[in-house]
């Protein structure tokens, strides 16, 4: 008898020989230039790099708000070709429904299917108990902290059952104490749902702490510099010392390269 | 999962420090509100007297004749109790010519703020039309709808229909795009997008061209009532006007002003009912 085969494993996200181009003005800038990538489920990356890098334009193909001039996104081996329930932004300034208190947001994408009341209130339920928001049902984005509104923001993408989490510089806008909560909640509820998540920040600590793997990105054009494993145990320690061993290999490899674009620019 | 207390928003604690002050500032804002126009009549009752004109009443005739326009008895002419009719007339127009602006501007501005094809189809013939007076439509309404009613209706509405659709048009353009994103990627899309999404991230601005279409509509109403119709606050001025009443005039003019106050003041409760989650947008 033979041994069943394999069964081969389906890829969950390629990025494949992806560029992008934006007309400002009479002039063509390259956001991206040819960018190959292909994520796991469940895996946790970052997307690091200077500012105007394209890891945010990278984000936004994923998710379907932008075309690539070429190239293409794969999810699941199907083309994406525009924004879907499967995968979900956090934007860095919320998006939250300003005229929709907190259950509503987090019910809006349950609503959207058509699912009976009753099994929509109990999603809903979970969620908020999720993000510890029971006690803010009932208010409006504006009248929650910054770090309350990331959470809903977390929560409304998380009922609409995405498996792909898109972060786009999620906690960049809060002050470090909320920060840190907020990266320990998110490993958390990553840890609980399996989701998959792509997060695009700036600072390498957040990057080690976080992810399974870090992706640098360099500018001009957007591309990948270098995809690196993060091996660390988890929980990690910022303290630690191969916590900053790793930190200080990823820095260099920023700053590095920052400098000898400078340098030349110089020249 | 534990909520960090650095993060509970200080808006809790704010109300206690307003409701302690809050009578006091109420009754001074009343009196504040009163103490001017006040004042006016005051100086109105002076300059008449002092100048002796007779074209002019003094603030008591006008309140005699106000008297008189609401409950009669004094001049018994056919203006003396008529307040009603000629009240219900008027706000039949201008209600009708209001509702027939919102129901046809507040969708067309939707459409023309979202859908960039009927923005470039429609809005040049709109922005080369707007620009016309509405008076200057007069002519043509009373050989379209002839002289009655129905031709104050539609200059009422001529006159509500522009800051309805452009404050609508504005409001839609206005929207952070990121709602939009946000909408679609949680699965909402087409009609479902203009009446979850688009039409309540409009509504601040709505709000804003329904307060000024409100005022425009009864202002127009005169006009719409010189077209020759027997009843409505806007003949009432003109037949005061033709029989040199200049109390009558004054009082049609009274009544006109606490009609469009009180109205206002209700789309303001509706207003802050609607976008209680915005409190900068309270009127």
């Amino acid at each position: 008898m033979d041994e069943p085969a394999a069964k081969p494993r389906r890829q969950f996200l390629t990025v494949r020989d992806v560029t992008k181009r934006f007309q400002i003005g009479g002039t063509t800038v390259e956001a991206l230039g040819r960018v190959n990538l292909s994520i796991d489920k469940g895996e946790f990356v970052c997307l690091i790099g200077a500012s105007g890098c394209g890891k945010s334009t990278l984000l936004r193909i994923i998710a379907g708000f932008e075309q690539p001039t070429s190239g293409q996104v794969d999810l699941y081996e199907q083309p994406v070709t525009g924004p879907g329930s499967d995968r979900g932004m956090v934007f860095q300034d919320y998006a939250l429904f300003p005229w929709m208190n907190v259950r509503d947001n987090i019910s809006f994408g349950p609503r959207q299917k058509g699912m009976a009341k009753k099994y929509v209130a109990e999603i809903t339920d979970e969620y908020l108990h999720m993000v510890g928001l029971e006690k803010f049902a009932d208010r409006f984005p504006q009248q929650l902290s910054g770090g309350m509104k990331q959470r809903v923001a977390i929560a409304r993408v998380l009922a609409n059952e995405c498996e792909l989490l898109l972060m786009d510089e999620p906690f960049g806008a809060l002050d470090a104490i909320t920060r840190e909560s907020l990266q320990l909640e998110l490993l958390e509820i990553w840890a609980r749902t399996g989701v998959t998540v792509i997060f695009v920040t700036h600072s390498v600590e957040e990057a080690v702490l976080l992810s399974d793997r870090v992706v640098v990105m360099t500018a001009g054009p957007g591309r990948v510099e270098a995809d690196i494993a993060i091996d660390l145990e988890r929980p990690r320690e910022v303290s630690a010392i191969d916590f900053n061993q790793v930190r200080r290999d990823i820095t260099q490899r920023l700053t590095s390269h920052v400098v000898r674009r400078d340098l030349k620019a110089v020249a | 999962m534990a909520t960090i207390p650095s993060e509970l928003p200080a808006a809790a604690a704010a109300p206690s420090a307003l409701r302690r002050s809050w009578l006091p500032e109420r009754v001074r804002g009343v009196l504040l509100a009163i103490a001017f126009p006040l004042a006016l009549v005051v100086i109105w009752h002076y300059l008449v007297v002092m100048t002796g004109t007779r074209l002019v009443p003094t603030p008591y005739q006008v309140g005699v004749m106000m008297w008189d326009f609401i409950f009669g008895g004094i001049h018994d002419d056919a203006f003396s109790g008529t307040i009603l009719s000629h009240l219900l007339a008027s706000m039949q127009r201008v209600y009708g010519g209001f509702a027939l602006a919102i129901a046809i501007g507040v969708p067309l501005g939707l459409l023309i703020g979202k859908v960039p094809l009927i923005r470039q189809m429609l809005d040049p013939t709109l922005s080369l039309l707007r620009p016309i007076p509405v008076t200057a439509w007069l002519p043509l309404s009373m050989i379209f709808f002839g002289l009655g009613p129905r031709s104050a209706v539609f200059l009422v509405f001529l006159g509500a229909f522009y800051p309805i659709l452009l404050n609508t048009i504005f409001g839609v353009r206005s929207v952070d795009i990121r709602l939009f994103e946000a909408a679609a990627m949680l699965g909402c899309d087409g009609s479902r997008m203009f009446r979850q999404i688009v039409l309540p991230a409009a509504m601040p601005s709505i709000f804003n061209g329904l307060r000024l279409a409100h005022g425009f509509a009864w202002i127009l109403i005169v006009v719409g009532e010189m077209t020759g119709v027997p009843t409505g606050l806007g003949s009432v001025i003109m037949d005061g006007r033709t029989l040199s009443r200049t109390d009558l005039v004054i009082t049609g003019m009274i009544v006109i002003g606490v009609a469009g106050f009180i109205t206002d003041r209700m789309i303001v409760a509706l207003n802050n009912r609607i976008l209680r989650w915005s409190p900068q947008h309270h009127g």
